[in-house]
């Protein structure tokens, strides 16, 4: 028995051969064309070569989609427990500085307060247990750190036009409120523009509120940095661009520079308005 | 096959299908193919191969003895999007392209359905038994620009594929080996270590055309 790729597959069908190039394995390489023919693989070597060709575009394609559709998932568990990590860390911060004031005289408050107690040498069996936790929650803020350069540095492979335009993070954030890039790349641009607004969402659809203007995309320079007045318009263009960010990633993964360039252009409009306004 | 016997003679070291050309009133190294990264492509098909994109590019460029004679069988390892192995696949045999990053792998898809005898694999290089039922033994040519740490035991596990009188072509970047250490003392380190596997034919700096990178053209001890 060989280990050829193409032992057990089947010669007419590219996908059973494909399976094999992705999983198999050989101790060592052999004459594996003279071999295919001598086994009826083949026909010839010309033959041979076609069918190789076919099992390896199909294998590699397939192998590609996989690993990214695997990415994906990864970064946007990251980006939950990156915010896990960030909510628990303040939460343990205010513990510990509320407890560390009844302890020491001085106390700087929030994380510098932490990181500052986390420094100290305990005297007192208190004292080590406040000490103690307060390197817990500087051990979170560290990890929060690993996980933002995980991210950053994964953001740009996964969803290059996507990590660009929102920057690694919300991009990351956007594809886990979606529930992956796939979904993501299939929603309308109205739903981008909302996703993580959901709470204010529901209450406009039972009539308690306006709709939303934007959800986590509030985050972003061209939203936030935005007048007020023209912040509708703002969001509704980065949604645009991030959609079809977030489909040509999906799709195609090219980098487009024209897209960057085209909502930079948009924005520029969008706030020379505003300049006009304030001129007249 | 070319029928242009006057480029063919002033090109005699260059490998059947691989052609000094004009572009844009410049000489230039070219093959004949599908374009691939918006290089110059002339009225007769040829497309300029742009040495400072691609280091075999820069070895040929430079007049290296590389061996290549066209039609040859070829294993290339890190393919990345199929720049230089796109030029190689226009003049070589079966050309196997390696490559383990999937986002330059799409890329490498679509040039390879372009050419009939491109085969990509999305493996990695440092793990040749997981390739070893696809690519065939005795390869003519080694092609290396991996540019990544530990170059040479990559060179030399790869050794297995290759015919006893084949060669190893092979770009090493110094800073993927120590961003620190000065150039040629990587260089020395590298050449140690192919030095159980390969016999040493030619060095030559490629900085004209790709700032500390060296060159290597080999064959198996
Ligand atoms: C300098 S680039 C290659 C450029 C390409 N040779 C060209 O000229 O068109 C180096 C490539 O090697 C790939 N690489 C690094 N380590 C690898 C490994 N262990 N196996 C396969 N590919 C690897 C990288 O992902 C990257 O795409």
């Amino acid at each position: 028995m060989t280990d050829a790729w193409f032992a057990g597959a089947d010669p007419d069908d590219p996908e059973s051969g494909a399976t094999r190039v992705r999983t198999g394995r050989a101790p060592a390489p052999a004459d594996w064309p003279a071999e295919a023919v001598d086994a009826g693989f083949a026909a010839d070597e010309t033959d041979y070569y076609a069918k190789l060709r076919s099992a390896t575009l199909a294998a590699a394609s397939e192998a590609v989609a996989e690993r990214e559709r695997a990415d994906d998932v990864q970064l946007a568990h990251a980006v939950r427990a990156m915010d896990d990590a960030e909510r628990t860390a303040n939460e343990l911060a205010e513990r510990v500085v509320e407890w560390a004031g009844t302890l020491y005289e001085e106390v700087p408050r929030g994380l510098d307060g932490v990181r500052d107690i986390a420094e100290r040498d305990p005297k007192t069996a208190a004292e080590e247990r406040v000490v103690s936790y307060a390197t817990r929650a500087v051990d979170l803020l560290d990890e929060r750190d690993d996980l933002r350069a995980f991210i950053e540095e994964r953001a740009p492979t996964t969803a290059p036009n996507l990590a660009e335009m929102a920057g690694p993070v919300l991009a990351a954030r956007l594809i886990a409120l979606a529930g992956g890039l796939e979904s993501l790349a299939k929603k309308p641009s109205g739903t981008v523009q909302v996703l993580g607004a959901e709470d204010a969402l529901f209450a406009h659809l039972k009539g308690r509120a306006t709709s939303p203007k934007h959800g986590v995309i509030f985050t972003h320079e061209y939203v936030r940095g935005t007048r007020p007045g023209d912040r509708g318009s703002a969001a509704r263009a980065l949604a645009g661009k991030l959609s079809i960010a977030a489909r040509v990633d999906h799709y195609s993964g090219d980098y487009r520079p024209d897209l960057h360039a085209e909502l930079a252009d948009r924005m520029e409009t969008i706030r020379a308005r505003a300049d006009e306004e304030a001129d007249e | 096959m070319s029928d242009d016997s006057s480029a063919a003679d002033a090109d005699a070291d260059l490998p059947e299908g691989v052609e000094r050309r004009p572009f844009g009133g410049r000489e230039r190294l070219s093959t004949r193919g599908a374009q691939v990264y918006g290089e110059p492509v002339d009225s007769d098909g040829w497309r300029a191969w742009d040495a400072g994109r691609s280091k075999l590019g820069a070895m040929l460029e430079l007049g290296m003895d590389t061996g290549l004679v066209g039609g040859e069988s070829v294993l290339y390892l890190g393919a990345a999007s199929g720049t230089t192995v796109s030029h190689v696949a226009d003049f070589a045999g079966p050309t196997y392209a390696v490559e383990f990053a999937p986002r330059p792998v799409r890329d490498l898809l679509g040039v390879a359905e372009d050419r009939d005898n491109l085969f990509p694999l999305l493996k990695d290089a440092r793990d040749p038994e997981s390739y070893a039922h696809v690519v065939e033994s005795g390869i003519d040519c080694l092609v290396m620009d991996v540019a990544t740490r530990g170059q040479a035991t990559v060179a030399v596990r790869n050794r297995q594929f290759l015919a006893d009188d084949g060669r190893l072509l092979m770009a090493v970047k110094a800073r993927s080996e120590d961003v620190t250490a000065e150039p040629d003392d990587v260089f020395d380190d590298v050449l140690a270590e192919l030095d159980s596997a390969y016999e040493l034919l030619e060095t030559a700096r490629l900085d004209r055309f790709h700032a500390d990178h060296l060159g290597i053209v080999a064959r198996p001890k």
